[in-house]
């Protein structure tokens, strides 16, 4: 057990070397700046996907058992709206679907209409094994192999179904994705 | 508490239900605890009525309606109702058998909850279910072709879905993106024979034995 947070200790407070004289140097320099200048400078392009990434709604589209999970990282435990990442019931509000569960034949045209109806800048994560290339069900008459035969897919999560912790972290990794790619550009 | 009755009792119970059935119902067996009636087709409404309405039998409560698929056989379906009496707490099993092409009289009017299991059944195997109020596919794709638990239905279909970039739809085409693995690899359980009564035991079963 290398670090132990006592009960009721503040957040990074009381975790074994916490300094908090060490202070993340970049932090520092802007804070240096506004305190010297009263405002930064940042490209607008950041600005915007740094906004994009704090405020990214997805619409949910649980299929599956996967939904579940999807679920459990929104409740407090994992609590992805600390990222700004919200739940949203209507697609023409949302930024980002995620494809929780098995996509059927049947359910596919249904779904591509939702991702039709989502605005730009749009992205899509694939969340488990089914929704990443048909999973357990492969070789099934009435699923589709991929939800990426229908619509495009930026972050593929793999698991069956991934923890919650896993789709935070594909979460993560599509906040990183927009800051690195992201453009006001259309 | 066990719940379980014994075969007598279920033999009692088949016997009963052959005998106050006016001839629907054939024949009776006990297996696995369990009382499977077997029925004619045609008479399915009246064997099923007589159970549930008979003072001794009062099963009032339809579990499933299914199908199942024998290929070889001539009239390749069975119906399978299952039963429930919450009064006497017992369950009873009904089956009937049937093809592709002679309807089952539905029983819907004696147990209307036979509705949607009669158009899974249609819709799994093709079984047709005559005076049914609306026989159409219930759980597969809108257009569905085929059948799909009948056991001559290739595994991944006849169809599959893409989005069609230029069409800007969603499209159906012929089954062509499955990589089919090759099932055929020797099961330790079915293949080996080294395990076999008088085969010379497991592999390096020689060495045992030998230095000691």
């Amino acid at each position: 057990m290398g670090i132990e947070v006592p009960a009721l200790a503040g957040a990074r407070a009381g975790v074994e070397s916490y300094d908090p004289a060490k202070h993340d140097p970049y932090f520092d320099g802007i804070s240096g700046e506004l305190a010297d200048k009263g405002f930064v400078v940042a490209a607008a392009d950041d600005l915007i996907t740094w906004a994009r990434t704090g405020s990214l709604m997805f619409m949910s589209f649980g299929l599956a058992c996967c939904a579940v999970e999807m679920m459990h990282s929104a409740t407090p435990r994992y609590d992805l709206e600390r990222y700004g990442f919200a739940p949203r019931g209507s697609p023409r509000q949302s930024d980002v679907m995620i494809v929780a569960g098995t996509l059927t034949n049947k359910m596919a045209p249904a779904m591509r209409k939702v991702y039709d109806q989502m605005p730009e800048p749009r992205y899509v994560i694939s969340m488990g094994s089914c929704a990443n290339g048909g999973g357990y069900y492969y070789f099934s008459y009435s699923v589709v192999r991929g939800c990426d035969r229908i619509v495009p897919v930026d972050i593929y999560i793999p698991g069956c179904p991934p923890t919650a912790e896993a789709l935070v972290y594909g979460v993560l990794q599509l906040q990183k994705k927009i800051r690195r790619t992201g453009t006001i550009e259309r | 508490m066990n719940w379980r009755l014994s075969d007598e009792t279920l033999a009692a119970l088949g016997e009963s239900a052959v005998a106050g059935s006016n001839g629907a119902i054939d024949a009776f067996s006990v297996a696995f605890g369990e009382v499977t009636l077997t029925g004619q087709a045609a008479r399915v409404v009246e064997a099923l009525a007589f159970l549930r309405d008979d003072p001794a039998m009062k099963f009032h409560q339809l579990i499933d309606v299914c199908g199942a698929d024998y290929p070889e056989r001539a009239r390749r379906f069975d119906v399978v109702y299952h039963l429930l009496s919450m009064t006497k707490n017992h369950r009873v099993r009904l089956k009937v058998q049937t093809d592709e092409d002679t309807p089952v009289p539905s029983v819907t009017a004696v147990y209307p909850a036979a509705d949607w299991f009669e158009r899974e059944a249609f819709d799994m195997y093709g079984i047709f279910f005559s005076g049914h109020p609306d026989l159409r596919r219930l759980l597969t794709d809108y257009g569905f072709h085929g059948h799909p638990l009948r056991k001559d239905f290739p595994m991944s279909g006849y169809v599959e879905v893409r989005y069609d970039d230029e069409l800007r739809r969603v499209v159906y085409e012929p089954v062509k993106a499955v990589e089919y693995r090759s099932w055929d690899f020797l099961s330790p359980w079915e293949g080996a024979d080294y395990a076999k009564p008088g085969a010379h035991g497991l592999p390096g079963d020689e060495k045992a034995g030998k230095g000691a």
